[in-house]
């Protein structure tokens, strides 16, 4: 697919750096407009220059802090950041109120830092498309770090994996109760953890905790050397470890920060990079590529799929009129379904035998 | 409206300002709120931004509407600053701005010379700010 008119001049100027074009590829990747597919693939092969950086946690954990004192202290290291900080929005009317940016203090005035908020605009599908999407515009724009603040806890949490080639998972501390709850969730996610608010009370426990989790993964025995079953011997500990087949394996880190003074960001930071440096070292930041690339493909399709089933649902008098069939029992949700992707069944059978 | 039709198409995108030293955001907060509720995407700023934060912020949001609220008094030389800024950047064409605040009638002219949409002074109902957005937006390709 090749970008026409309009549509390759704004790629060429968000090519040649004008933060306006940038600006307005992403609305139309957000908007879904004519055009924003072709825009898309044109960007395409200038992507994959750009280390992609996920921060989630729970609301008022202090990510959007974080994202700030992070983007000023890539650029006190010379490099150029871009940002895209996601926020709610209304079930009810799809507006929204976008409030990460206010956050964004330490960045003033420096164009070099682009920061965009972004809505989820309902749930269904459109948020991990535009995002994904939106960051491969900032990585072909030449940002060095691309940083996605998400929606506070949730399900869209696990959807960053999908994005980002590390995550960053925020942790308050005195939030013990949380870490229970995460644990099955957005802690399973992390490949750096960062309890933030280092400063208060219960830090320390919370630190302990996420260690203990996720050396729990690690080396399930661990720990359960307490004395209280008579001495293991050392040994065997070490056998149990040594069992891990994946020696490459990456182990998940625990940093302590306190975003609104900066302290330990650049620990954070070193952090991160190692992540980074593993990734390419190991090859997995092609596997993880490669992984996303499967789950977009298969997402536009089901995307597209839809959108042509909605056509045939309109032709056929709308979902309303469906519905009213199904209330009045003349028929059953199940033969209308068959009914509708009949055709669709009969299109890719005869494309099969082919 | 349904799920559909929230992904696909335009949603109007503002940013409400508080430019200079005024700290009363009363005003920007009701309407950020009343934005939200007809279905805008709405960006505050915060309080005691400068004029450049303010044209930082519109060009990488891409803003249809910028809404700058003043009650310093002081607009005569922060809204030309904003204008000026947005035109550098070539996103004045395509940008509303409103100003709503404390803004003398000598002003207001000069204001709508400017390139200010509409000014809108105290009291005036949510319903005309919305209805005037939705009907003055400027058109994109």
């Amino acid at each position: 697919m090749t970008a026409t008119g309009t549509e390759s001049a704004l790629v060429g100027d968000l090519l040649d750096g004008k933060h306006r074009a940038l600006a307005r590829v992403i609305t139309k990747i957000e908007n879904r407009s004519p055009g924003y597919r072709d825009i898309v693939s044109a960007l395409h092969t200038h992507t994959g220059t750009a280390d992609v950086i996920g921060i989630t946690g729970s609301p008022g954990a202090g990510k959007s802090t974080l994202v700030d004192k992070l983007a000023r202290t890539y650029r006190d290291r010379g490099e150029t950041v871009g940002v895209i900080a996601v926020d709610p929005s209304s079930p009810y009317t799809g507006g929204a109120v976008l409030g990460d940016r206010i956050r964004m203090a330490s960045n003033v005035g420096d164009m070099d830092v682009f920061f965009r908020s972004m809505s989820a605009r309902g749930t269904l599908g459109g948020l991990s498309t535009a995002t994904s999407d939106a960051v491969k515009a900032l990585d072909a724009f030449g940002k060095d770090k691309v940083i996605i603040e998400t929606v506070g806890a949730g399900q869209n949490e696990v959807d960053i994996v999908k994005t980002a080639d590390t995550v960053c998972v925020l942790v308050q501390p005195g939030s013990g109760d949380d870490v229970q709850m995460l644990k099955a969730g957005i802690l399973e996610i992390g490949d750096v953890f960062v309890v933030n608010k280092a400063d208060m009370d219960g830090a320390e426990r919370t630190v302990a905790e996420l260690e203990e989790m996720i050396h729990m993964r690690e080396n399930p025995a661990a720990g359960l050397n307490t004395g209280h079953h008579g001495p293991v011997d050392d040994e065997e500990m070490e056998q149990v470890a040594l069992d891990d087949p994946d020696e490459e394996a990456w182990d998940p880190r625990v940093v302590e920060t306190v975003a609104t003074d900066a302290t330990g960001v650049d620990d954070l930071i070193d952090t991160l990079d190692e992540h980074a440096a593993w990734l390419s070292e190991t090859g997995r930041i092609d596997d993880r590529a490669r992984t996303r690339y499967a789950e977009e493909i298969r997402q536009l399709i089901r995307a597209d799929t839809a959108r042509l089933l909605e056509e045939v649902i309109d032709a056929r008098g709308g979902i309303d009129a469906l519905a009213d069939d199904v209330l009045s029992k003349e028929t059953d949700p199940y033969s209308v379904a068959d009914e509708l992707v009949g055709p669709v069944r009969e299109c890719v059978d005869e494309e099969l035998e082919r | 409206m349904s799920t559909q039709e929230r992904e696909e198409g335009r949603q109007i995108r503002c940013l409400i300002a508080k430019v200079g030293l005024d700290g009363h955001d009363r005003g920007a907060h009701v309407i950020s709120r009343a934005f939200r509720d007809a279905g805008f995407e709405v960006i505050y700023s915060g309080l005691h931004r400068a004029p450049d934060e303010i044209v930082q912020a519109a060009v990488q949001e891409d803003v249809d509407v910028l809404g700058i609220s003043i009650l310093s008094g002081a607009h005569n030389t922060l809204v030309p600053k904003i204008v000026e800024g947005l035109k550098e950047y070539d996103a004045f064409e395509d940008t509303l701005i409103l100003v709503g605040g404390i803004i003398p009638d000598d002003d207001r002219d000069e204001m709508l010379e400017m390139g200010v949409g509409a000014v809108f002074g105290p009291g005036t109902p949510m319903e005309e700010t919305i209805e005037f957005v939705r009907e003055n937006v400027h058109d994109r390709e």
